[in-house]
């Protein structure tokens, strides 16, 4: 470490003289930066400054830009100031600290201004407009891809899908049964919970029924898919762009889309209705289990109350809607994975941004669906 | 009087599951040196270059760094030496999260209790050294070239003005200008700071140009140190392919006797 270092000066005849003793290190860094700014302070105006600086054990570029910092602060009074005594083998350090910071600092642009607030709600906007783009472009991609593999169904891959649909379809099977199995048990329970006060425990079954074909099992099914292949397509593609293995595809002639894409979001939109309808059974098994061990409901009954209450219409509503769904969280995950840029940081944001979009459109899509279905009568 | 020497391995074994990567190695780096590290890709350099800084567990031997046994060392005494180096790593590895300055800044603001102003100025002076231009001081690294990233990356492991710095392949990856560059930098910053560099390499015209001695890695081994004319004459097959192969000739043939030893600095 070395002694502590210090700068006394000697008020001389017309001149101030100041002596430099000790380490001016990196260790002592926040006590030098006092001390020079109460130097600068503290000196009278119009005088000449020396600087002995002889008695330094150490130097290193901290103490050596804290002395500079010295100089330059009076560059432009009369006299300025002289170095005196500067050990040899600090020359060409103080040389290479004399050459730099020369140049003015570029300001990082603020944030926290009207004007920078405006310039950020311009880029939002700019931006939406982009991922409006972006997605048009990915489906439109996905389209010629599809007419390229009709054309030509020698250049479909087979082997990708497969993989693809093994990893988002037939591994996800037991979570999707678990979640929508407690759903319907969820749904049973609060519905005799609280149509029993009107004596309408009947008419819980068909509130599970119509419910969970419609729209929970579609729902819940499409939500998990999007967090949890969704998201794993975003980060897998993501980082494929960092790595230029997307540039490499390109440059040997083969279209991402074609290699990548097809095959992932093909792969969903072939899982997702398997699932739903498996998410649906599981859910009408829960509310069985449920209504015969809380609602005292024997299973021949819930049967056949079901069989009353939901028309095979419910049932395709909500697997009508499954691959739309499917096709929105593929594209939305896609597009989202090519737009990652160099950084962690991106890629992080990126998959959140995903999962997030593709979870609303997916509920914007059921809305939309809900609206055609009244509209025909279904 | 002579001089304790900043690093000293003697007897390292490092390895993964059965397989020895590292088999007995021994050498030192004296105080003030550019010793330069070479070896076959996949021979363990930087295998030894994380084993130094503690990456990675060695299984036998010993390690001093700074005159402290690391493993040893209390966790105090640990960060403290780690203070006092700095390393730049193959690809740079700086913070995507962070703008250049604010890399360089990274080191300073985790070690030191220092005013931001300071920072900034010292970041700065530190990104200029290492001559990065004003404009891309305030570029995340994702919008930095290949050169520019090594510079930041040798800018922040200079932030603390360390004694020792460990280089991982510097100018792989350089086109021969920036190459030749970024070896004068080190030099300058060498001389001019006073440090110790520890460099891996494959760069044969570093080695020449910058290196004072240098240490050859085969069979898990260091076969050879000393400097380029010791290597030359050294008759290990691998030296000897290294650095009388077709490559290596034309540069250290005596015909082209201007490379003749670099004398280090205060020798």
């Amino acid at each position: 470490m070395g002694s502590p270092p210090s700068l006394v000066a000697r008020p001389g005849a017309g001149q101030v003289e100041l002596t430099a003793e000790g380490s001016w290190t990196v260790a002592h860094a926040r006590s030098l930066d006092g001390l020079i700014d109460e130097t600068v302070q503290r000196m009278p105006p119009g005088q000449p400054v020396s600087v002995d600086m002889h008695r330094i054990t150490t130097l290193d570029t901290y103490g050596a830009w804290l002395i500079e910092r010295l100089v330059r602060a009076r560059e432009n009074l009369p006299g300025g100031v002289r170095l005196e005594g500067l050990p040899e083998r600090y020359k060409s350090l103080f040389d290479q600290i004399q050459r730099a910071d020369r140049a003015p600092p570029v300001p990082a642009p603020s944030r926290f201004s009207i004007s920078g607030k405006l310039e950020q709600l311009g880029r939002a906007t700019v931006g939406f407009g982009n991922e409006l783009l972006a997605f048009a472009s990915m489906l439109g991609a996905l389209v010629l891809s599809l007419g390229r593999v009709i054309a030509n169904p020698r250049s479909f891959r087979l082997t990708s899908t497969v993989h693809h649909l093994d990893r988002v379809g037939w591994k996800a099977v037991p979570i999707m049964l678990l979640i929508t199995f407690l759903i319907g048990c969820i749904i049973a329970q609060q519905g005799f919970f609280h149509f029993r006060k009107f004596g309408a425990d009947a008419y819980v079954v068909d509130m599970v029924g119509i419910l969970v074909l419609r729209e929970i099992g579609v729902l819940i099914v499409a939500i998990m898919m999007a967090g949890r292949s969704g998201s794993a397509y975003t980060a897998e593609l993501g980082s494929m762009k960092m790595r230029e293995e997307i540039d490499a595809l390109r440059t040997m002639g083969r279209d991402p889309v074609d290699v990548l894409i097809l095959p992932r979001i093909l792969a969903l939109v072939i899982a997702l209705p398997i699932l739903t309808f498996l998410g649906s059974m599981a859910a009408l098994y829960g509310g069985g289990v449920v209504a015969y061990f809380y609602g005292g409901m024997s299973p021949d009954i819930y049967i056949e109350r079901l069989r009353e209450a939901v028309s095979l219409t419910h049932f395709e509503v909500g697997m009508i809607k499954a691959p739309f769904m499917a096709l929105v969280i593929g594209v939305v995950a896609c597009a989202q994975g090519l737009a990652v840029k160099g950084s962690a940081e991106s890629l992080g944001l990126e998959t959140t941004a995903s999962v997030v979009k593709s979870i609303f459109l997916v509920i914007v899509l059921d809305g939309l669906f809900a609206v055609f279905f009244a509209a025909v009568d279904m | 009087m002579i001089e304790k020497p900043v690093i000293d391995v003697r007897d390292l074994v490092v390895a993964f599951g059965s397989r020895a990567v590292l088999n007995g190695v021994t050498f030192d780096v004296r105080k003030g040196e550019v010793f330069g590290f070479v070896g076959g890709s996949g021979s363990g350099k930087s295998v030894l270059l994380r084993t130094i800084i503690g990456l990675l567990p060695r299984r036998s031997g010993s390690i001093e760094v700074l005159g402290e046994r690391l493993d040893t060392a209390t966790d105090e005494a640990r960060r403290q030496i780690e203070r006092r180096w700095g390393v730049l790593f193959q690809q740079g590895a700086l913070f995507s999260s962070l703008t250049a300055l604010q890399n360089v800044q990274f080191p300073m603001v985790e070690y030191l209790d220092l005013p931001q102003r300071l920072m900034d100025e010292m970041a700065a002076a530190k990104l200029d050294m290492v001559g990065l231009r004003r404009a891309d001081h305030n570029k995340m690294p994702s919008e930095l070239s290949g050169g520019m990233t090594k510079r930041v990356a040798l800018a922040r492991s200079l932030a603390l003005d360390p004694e020792l710095v460990f280089l991982d392949e510097p100018t792989s990856g350089l086109d021969p200008i920036a190459a030749g560059d970024f070896d004068a930098l080190i030099r300058t910053l060498q001389q001019t700071l006073g440090l110790t560099v520890f460099m891996i390499t494959h760069d044969l015209e570093s080695l020449k140009t910058i290196c004072d001695r240098v240490g050859a890695l085969a069979d898990g081994k260091v076969v050879a140190t000393g400097s380029i004319q010791t290597m030359l004459q050294n008759d290990h097959p691998w030296v000897q392919e290294y650095f009388r192969g077709r490559r290596a000739t034309s540069l250290f043939s005596p015909a082209n006797p201007a490379h003749a030893g670099i004398t280090p600095p205060g020798a």
